[in-house]
């Protein structure tokens, strides 16, 4: 989530903001990354990491690290496709006006991110919910390897093919609750009173 | 008479289609209210534009202040100048938060004159309503309590008054000349309206099609322009 966060909010503004070759197809793979199969996305990464892929030197198949860069896969475009919506949102004139009443550059970029802020919080909630909510991804390139790999998206499929239905309630009412705890704690940004000025 | 606080000269300005502006000589003085008139797209916005300094022109030279503009232009100079754009755009929050945001950004973070400049427009009851689901006439009229605020020496506006009812209208072209008569604001008003030019203006420019046609004093420039073409606009002649 961080590194997706870290990647695709700058990427998403650089979209809204700038104009160069090739944007346009760098935008339709950022619109169409939004809209794959996160289970396809496990293939790739599997096919990639597997000992005869091209990076399977690195030996991450079947390990925590294999999992991050699924999920990096499936929430950047998420992240950044979002991030860059909530961008071109902004009236264009904003950027001219913030001059106009004495800010400096510095302070002009910090007041548009200000601006930006509501729409990027939801691009993170968003990126957030693709991941959490992910289990075939993690399942393909992670194994499941219970104390490894397993999270709990993939246990509660593994205690529900075992008939503990039990335990693959209460796994599930955990993620929710795991959801709704980081889900309220973002929402606290959007809500909170906003200091203008500096 | 002193030095002009603006001297154009030579000034061109194209968006990619011909010339937007092209002036051969304007010189703004200090202490005077000078009206723009003209008909849509002559280039009233693009001027006002220019003399904010936030654009550079294509070609020729503005001085400002005695001094001739180089481009980025400073902050310090820049905040010389404040404009109240045709079509304000708003920050989110609250109305109190678009008026001081100006002041915060130079350090000033005492309230009262925000509440004072909302005061003065008739807007104390709007301070702390949100700024987003305001009218476009509400909108205008924070945007010119968020320029007044800053007390800036030079004051823009870009149709100040386009969506506001007689009794605003009246309120804000008072508050232009008060800031003339105590503080020395030298103030460019672009307007579709004769008479609140006639009403307001010490000179008044008519541009047409990116040409500026006539500069005068007010009372020559409605009696006796120059400019036959400034005659026929007056008269409300479409001659174009």
């Amino acid at each position: 989530m961080a590194v997706s966060a870290a990647l695709g909010i700058p990427l998403g503004l650089l979209l809204a903001r700038a104009r160069f070759f090739g944007r346009g197809l760098v935008v339709a793979i950022v619109y169409t990354g939004m809209g794959f199969p996160p289970v396809v996305v496990g293939l790739a990464v599997y096919l990639l990491l597997s000992r005869s892929g091209p990076l399977g030197f690195l030996g991450w198949l079947f390990t925590p690290t294999a999992m991050v860069v699924a999920q990096v896969v499936i929430s950047l475009p998420v992240i950044a496709g979002l991030t860059m919506a909530a961008a071109e949102a902004v009236d264009p004139e904003l950027a001219l006006q913030l001059r106009s009443l004495g800010a400096n550059p510095a302070q002009e970029s910090r007041a548009l991110l200000r601006e930006v802020q509501p729409g990027v919080l939801a691009a993170l909630l968003a990126g957030f919910g693709a991941i959490i909510s992910e289990v075939g991804a993690a399942m393909l390139v992670g194994g499941n390897i219970d104390g490894q790999t397993r999270v709990l998206s993939t246990a509660i499929v593994l205690e529900t093919r075992r008939g503990e239905f039990g335990l693959a309630l209460a796994l599930g009412g955990a993620l929710l609750t795991l959801a709704f705890i980081v889900n309220a704690f973002l929402l606290r940004f959007q809500v909170a009173p906003r200091r203008l000025g500096g | 008479m002193t030095d002009p606080l603006f001297r154009l000269r030579g000034l061109r300005k194209s968006y990619g289609r011909g010339w937007s502006l092209r002036i051969d000589s304007l010189d703004v003085h200090r202490d005077q209210i000078l009206a723009i008139v003209g008909p849509t797209g002559s280039g009233k916005s693009t001027l006002l534009r220019l003399l904010h300094l936030l654009e550079a022109p294509d070609e020729g030279t503005i001085e400002f202040d005695g001094r001739p503009v180089t481009y980025p232009v400073p902050v310090e100079v820049l905040r010389r100048i404040t404009m109240v754009f045709q079509r304000p755009v708003l920050l989110r929050g609250t109305v109190l938060d678009n008026v001081r945001y100006g002041p915060l950004l130079r350090g000033r973070r005492d309230p009262e004159p925000a509440r004072r400049a909302l005061e003065s427009l008739a807007m104390s009851h709007l301070a702390h309503a949100r700024a987003f689901p305001l009218s476009g006439g509400e909108s205008q009229r924070v945007a010119v309590a968020r320029a007044l605020v800053l007390a800036s020496p030079v004051l823009l506006l870009d149709e100040p008054t386009a969506h506001l009812d007689p009794a605003h209208i009246l309120v804000i072209e008072r508050i232009i000349r008060s800031l003339r008569e105590s503080r020395g604001t030298t103030t460019i008003i672009v307007t579709h309206h004769l008479l609140q030019a006639r009403r307001l203006a010490d000179r008044v420019a008519l541009l047409l099609e990116g040409r500026l046609i006539e500069e005068a004093e007010t009372a020559r420039f409605f009696d006796h322009p120059d400019d036959p073409r400034a005659s026929a606009f007056l008269r409300g002649d479409l001659v174009w």
